[in-house]
């Protein structure tokens, strides 16, 4: 199978708009009688349902949690990136486009990411009218401040919240198409299969959460926006439901996976400091604004950070990158922070920390106006720490927290699957190997509210002359008997370890060796210690509770079944890419000084992984840069 | 730290339900609240015996899924955070804690600790929104929004709707929740032309779901993760009497 990712012709700016002059209609009237399934109902997922039930389609969507106003899209705190030019700083859609590209490092389609910085604008307009409170001036326009990897000030923003007032304004819109029956939700529900009926997506298989009950579901297109996975690694700034579950059941149905290993290691959460701990709290990166970051520069010093002196202190972002300082990329801040730490200047109770300090940005502009910009951050930080970061700096850490990687999906965002699209994080699209802060509420959202609902009817208009199958079909009764078995099977195991017990241990084996910095020999260790973790899960884990009822130690042990297969494609693209790019960083690859070496004339493609009974087999996406000129990405 | 807990324990809706209790030697005062029911919890399965069942998400206080009765306080001993939010250096070692479900006839337990606030949704049905399909929206900065605006807009908006108003509330009610999400609306200019409606068919909602009235006692806003003041339920008022004449 070759991957055609459609891309249209044109010229880049062109593209978008020849696409949707091209592509098929459908009259109001025939929409109604097609039915869609949106898996998920976070930015992309309640987006993509409202947005498609007010086009005319009959709509169903599911989520796992009690309402759609939980996922996990609320927890997005620094902002939302759009080309608007409001601060009259140089901004435009190219330099948008090209910060996209550059930031990803060159692993993204030219067009995708066009794309994505061309619908930023109207999204924003969008959002406001749905009653987003985004900042203002005193003026009454609307504010931005910047993000990493960029030199504009692009980033719309709710205080410390606004992935929670975008969710909200989303969920607001789903639950008015609810109320007018054109939407049918369903809280609780989680995704445990996908039905394929002669090659084309057809439907899904649920568990009820509440009764434990198996449902199937029929459609005459799937979509799925379940988020992203990052829990693999278990210790994440994901919330504790976050699953790979639905893409990885998608996948083994044939759905290809793109780049699973591009995993983005955040530089500013709060470090670990317990073996119990079940998540780790992101700090806004928008904090790196005025926030200055530091370690000492003697080794293990044991001095309370107030009372190092300035000279004793090392501004390691600054010193190393001084044209971006601070506000250098997401991965080399992570790193850097590692090296440092790994190095043994680290601070905190555990010497896994370095220090983000405000001192500087107080001086200068004064308490209110840092109160003002990040008030409940440094609440929120206080609550979880007891420290009051007005006083003294931060303590902070790097910290798994989004999924480049996700289904192979092309320019109209459906997966190799006909009939199967994927939206939002659990795609891979436009991020490349690293994704620019502030970049994926935006993509979740242009996803879910602007693209799909304009390149579903392409595939729809066919499936008009299709009847939709019958949940009786027999493809619907082999995937319940084969959930229902799988379930079985867990519960029959009966062994003496938790479900708890054999995720840390997976996430362990992962953050090693498949997170900020990889290497040969390390990777393949990996692969066979979680191939082991298998076996020992499905030969010792014990859940108690039985399945036709609520049952959170089943919904753990089912989700971490599919993460630990994912974990070993992460961690076989991993090794298969040798080079180093973005967030992913190859030890065996890299300059003198400790910088990523990419390597172009091998490896510009995106990998694409077919199932294939779990041999993985690899599908390579060459890119083409028509446009731009990959260029070595320097933030120095 | 050893800590005894004294935990609800109801199968399912019909159950009656009962206080079961559990002690448990190795927490620290690191762990976060849920993380000793984590804790907990493993050990309950290595004992082969179930779960005990509670809501959770993201950890960070922000998702609003978890939320319990600890000690007779919704979220705990600690005024406007979450449980999520609470930690064991909040209690000492040998305490005993209580661990009970949000009470609220609009919000009948599922599962031990669980219950169904799927009424809030319904609140929200019935107008929480800017009737504006996707794809209409003017230019965002066509209509200046002033500064003081946005923000008292953005005090009600913050709202996590974990249901700790009305769990607390003696008769209750969900006025703050129904009144934060009013005044987020109809304090912007784009809310402006459906506020009469949005006013009246969310209270009415707030009735029919069995919810009780507000009688100012304030415990609401004690609770509250958010800080929302109960008076945006006075505003809610009196935006009502304006709707009733005017709408
Ligand atoms: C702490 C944090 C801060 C962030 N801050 C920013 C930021 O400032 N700016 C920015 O641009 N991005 C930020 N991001 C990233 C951004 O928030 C996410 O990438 C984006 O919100 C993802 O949206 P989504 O709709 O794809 O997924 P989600 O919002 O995660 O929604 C997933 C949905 O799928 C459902 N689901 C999942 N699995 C199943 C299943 N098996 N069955 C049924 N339903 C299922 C869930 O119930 C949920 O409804 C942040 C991420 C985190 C974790
Ligand atoms: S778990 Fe999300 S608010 Fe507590």
């Amino acid at each position: 199978m070759t991957l055609d990712s459609k891309i249209p012709e044109g010229k880049l700016e062109d593209k978008w708009s020849n696409y949707q002059l091209n592509s098929q209609l459908i009259n109001p009237a025939n929409k109604k009688k097609l039915n869609i399934i949106v898996v998920g109902s976070g930015l992309a997922g309640a987006g993509a349902a409202s947005t498609l039930a007010e086009l005319g389609y009959d709509v169903q969507c599911f989520c796992y949690q009690d309402s759609a106003r939980r996922a996990h899209s609320v927890a997005a705190q620094g902002g939302i990136n759009a080309a608007k030019n409001y601060q009259h700083d140089g901004d435009s859609v190219y330099r948008m486009f090209y910060d996209t590209l550059k930031g990803g490092d060159f692993r993204s389609r030219e067009a995708n990411t066009y794309r994505l910085a061309q619908l930023s604008a109207p999204l924003i307009d969008h959002f406001v009218q749905q009653g987003v409170p985004f900042a203002r001036e005193y003026g009454g326009t609307l504010v931005n401040r910047s993000f990493g990897g960029v030199q504009v000030q692009r980033t719309f923003y709710a205080r410390g919240q606004t992935g929670q007032q975008l969710l909200l304004a989303a969920y607001s819109q789903l639950y008015k198409m609810v109320r007018a029956k054109k939407v049918k939700m369903y809280p609780r529900h989680e995704m445990l299969d996908l039905v394929v009926i002669e090659g084309k997506a057809k439907g899904i298989i649920t568990r009820d959460l509440v009764t434990g009950e198996l449902k199937r579901f029929a459609a005459d297109a799937v979509v799925l926006a379940t988020g992203g996975y990052s829990r693999v690694f278990r210790l994440s700034t994901l919330a504790v439901g976050c699953n790979g579950s639905a893409i990885w059941k998608a996948h083994k149905k044939g759905a290809f996976f793109a780049a699973p290993s591009f995993t983005q290691i955040h530089p500013t959460a709060l470090p670990q400091t317990s073996e119990a701990q079940s998540k780790l709290t992101l700090m806004s990166e928008s904090l790196r604004n005025d926030g200055r970051i530091w370690v000492p520069k003697q080794k293990g010093d044991p001095r309370k950070a107030n009372d190092i002196p300035e000279e004793d202190r090392d501004y390691y972002l600054e010193r190393r990158y001084p044209s971006f300082g601070n506000l250098a990329p997401r991965d080399i801040a992570s790193r850097a922070a590692k090296e440092r730490i790994d190095a043994g200047y680290g601070c905190g109770k555990l010497n896994n920390a370095v220090y983000l300090d405000f001192k500087t940005a107080i001086d200068k502009l004064g308490l209110e106006t840092i109160k003002d910009r990040y008030g409940n951050l440094f609440s929120m930080y206080q609550k979880i720490t007891g420290i009051d970061a007005y006083k003294e700096p931060m303590q902070i850490s790097p910290a798994a927290h989004f999924s480049m990687g996700g289904l192979w999906v092309d320019y109209e965002l459906m997966t190799s699957i006909p009939g199967l699209y994927a939206i939002g994080e659990c795609n891979f699209s436009d991020h490349g190997a690293n994704r620019l802060g502030a970049n994926s509420l935006l993509q979740a959202s242009i996803d879910g509210y602007f693209i799909l609902p304009n390149t579903i009817n392409n595939y729809l208009a066919s499936e008009m002359k299709v009847d939709r199958p019958d949940t009786s079909h027999p493809e619907f009764e082999k995937s319940e008997l084969e959930t229902s078995q799988h379930i079985d099977k867990l519960l029959a195991i009966n062994g003496s370890k938790t479900v708890g017990h054999f995720h840390r241990v997976l996430g362990k084996v992962m953050w090693q060796e498949c997170a900020m910095s990889r290497n040969r020999s390390g990777l393949e260790k990996a692969i066979v210690q979680i191939k082991a973790i298998r076996d020992q899960f499905w030969s010792d884990v014990k859940i108690t509770g039985g399945k036709d009822e609520l049952n959170t130690e089943l919904e753990k042990a089912l989700r971490l079944a599919d993460f630990i297969e994912l974990g070993i494609l992460m961690c076989m693209d991993a090794l298969e890419r040798e080079e180093s790019c973005g967030a992913h960083f190859r030890e065996e690859f890299q300059t003198e000084d400790g910088e990523a070496v990419r390597k172009d004339q091998n490896f510009s493609y995106v990998s694409a992984w077919e199932f294939e009974k779990g041999n993985f087999k690899l599908h390579k996406e060459e890119l083409f840069f028509e446009f731009v000129k990959p260029s070595i990405r320097s933030y120095k | 730290m050893k800590i005894k807990f004294k935990i609800w324990r109801q199968e399912g809706p019909e159950d009656k339900g009962a206080i079961k209790e559990y002690t448990v030697n190795d927490l620290t005062e690191e762990m976060s609240f849920l993380e000793a029911l984590d804790h907990l919890n493993e050990q309950l399965v290595l004992k082969n015996e179930e779960v005990i069942a509670f809501e959770h998400d993201c950890r960070e206080g922000i998702c609003g899924q978890c939320g319990v009765f600890i000690n007779g306080r919704a979220h705990g001993p600690i005024n406007n955070i979450t449980t999520c939010q609470l930690h064991m250096r909040s209690f000492n070692d040998g305490d005993t804690i209580f661990v009970e479900p949000w009470r609220a006839k609009s919000f009948p337990v599922i599962k031990d600790l669980i219950v169904d606030r799927s009424a809030f949704d319904r609140i929200i049905e019935h107008g929480a929104f800017i009737s504006t399909n996707t794809g209409s929206a003017p230019e965002a900065n066509a209509l200046p929004i002033p500064k003081a605006v946005a923000e008292s807009a953005m005090d009600a908006a913050s709202c996590i709707g974990c249901g700790a108003c009305v769990a607390t509330c003696k008769n209750s009610s969900a006025a703050l929740f129904t009144s934060a999400k009013i005044n987020h609306l109809n304090n912007l200019p784009q809310g402006k032309a459906e506020e009469h409606k949005r006013v009246e068919e969310m209270t009415a909602q707030m009735d029919i779901e069995g919810f009780g009235s507000c009688t100012f006692t304030g415990a609401c806003e004690v609770e509250c993760p958010e800080n929302i003041s109960i008076v945006n339920i006075a505003e809610m008022h009196a935006r009502l009497m304006k709707a009733k004449i005017l709408g």
